[in-house]
């Protein structure tokens, strides 16, 4: 890189440059609760060190926190980690992990216009914290597959029982992950892209 | 030990007949009603009033070196994106929100220093063939 004074030039490294056939991008999101384990499966399965960016909204202040000492504004700001796979030479696909809380979903529009599909992660010691976000995907009509984190002194449920207490569709995957590891997060992304494929070829995403 | 049943949600019928306005302002916020106009949602004067249609994970690819006059950001996209680079990226790399990137990359847009590649994501649905390449990608991870 050619530095134009002393201060480092922000950007990729040059191993994380993407080569110049790269026509299109694609992206899955990943949702869930506070610290169910959406930023470990970004940087288990992304290419390049996971990124943060920021989107920042500032509307009226009511009924939002108001501790800023500013009575009429509140500007709320969101980081979303993510990270990305190179799939060929044309497409590269982003993954994006956000919070679940009600209090961003001002993001959901512009994250999920475009979106292949989502995955919802889930930490069976708090199941509860992503049900809001599921319920919102579904009013949404946003296909989403669903993977349990199996954090070591969480509670095993056996998936039929889980299935029945997340009120899933017969044809929605669930499946047990581990978002550290490379290959089942991969495997995670997988299951939800071959069940994408499965709604088309059944005309369900039509 | 054996777990308590997992509590009990309830499905939610999807709502989507009318799809929301991806530019959808803040529920009842009428524009023009006295409030300072906000910095973020500056529209760009191109094509009827619109900003750039960017989304997070568009390609941008610099069109041209930094021209003199150009910002340090302008500059700094410009090196970036010798090869292409999504705007989450730049937001990212920049320390910017990604609203300001968006306005930073329209007007870089209207003055040619920069293309955007990637509408492939803004259709309804994905394609088959897209899910195709892309589940063939993953396998080989």
């Amino acid at each position: 890189m050619d530095y134009n004074g002393s201060d480092t030039v922000p950007g990729p490294r040059a191993e994380d440059h993407l080569p110049h056939t790269a026509q299109a991008a694609a992206k899955i999101v990943i949702v869930g609760g506070f610290g169910v384990g959406k930023t470990t499966m970004v940087g288990s399965v992304s290419e390049i060190k996971p990124l943060t960016t920021e989107e920042t909204m500032t509307q009226a202040g009511i009924g939002v926190d108001d501790d800023f000492g500013s009575p009429s504004k509140t500007a709320t700001t969101v980081a979303m980690d993510f990270g990305r796979i190179r799939i060929s030479d044309e497409l590269v696909l982003y993954l994006f992990g956000t919070p679940g809380q009600e209090r961003f979903w001002f993001l959901w529009n512009r994250l999920f216009e475009g979106a292949l599909g989502a995955v919802v992660l889930l930490d069976t010691r708090r199941i509860e914290v992503s049900y809001d976000v599921m319920g919102r995907l579904e009013e949404r009509g946003v296909p989403f597959v669903v993977a349990v984190n199996t954090f070591p002194d969480a509670p095993r449920y056996p998936m039929a029982e889980l299935r029945q207490a997340l009120d899933l569709t017969p044809d929605i995957p669930i499946l047990e992950c581990d978002a550290r590891r490379r290959a089942s997060s991969r495997d995670v992304l997988l299951t939800l892209v071959r069940f994408l494929h499965a709604l088309h070829l059944t005309g369900a995403l039509t | 030990m054996n777990p308590p049943v997992p509590p009990q949600r309830r499905r939610r019928p999807a709502t989507r007949h009318q799809p929301p306005s991806p530019l959808a302002p803040a529920q009842g916020e009428a524009e023009g009603d006295g409030k300072i106009p906000e910095r973020l949602y500056v529209v760009a004067d191109s094509d009827g009033g619109d900003r750039a249609v960017l989304d997070l994970v568009t390609l941008i690819v610099a069109c041209a070196e930094p021209p003199p006059s150009s910002t340090p950001e302008q500059t700094a996209v410009l090196r970036m994106c010798r090869s292409p680079l999504s705007v989450a990226e730049l937001s990212a790399y920049l320390g910017l929100p990604f609203g300001v990137v968006t306005v930073l990359l329209t007007d870089m847009l209207a003055a040619g220093l920069v293309q955007a590649r990637a509408p492939i994501v803004r259709q309804a649905l994905p394609d088959r063939s897209l899910l195709e390449a892309v589940m063939h990608g993953l396998q080989r991870l």
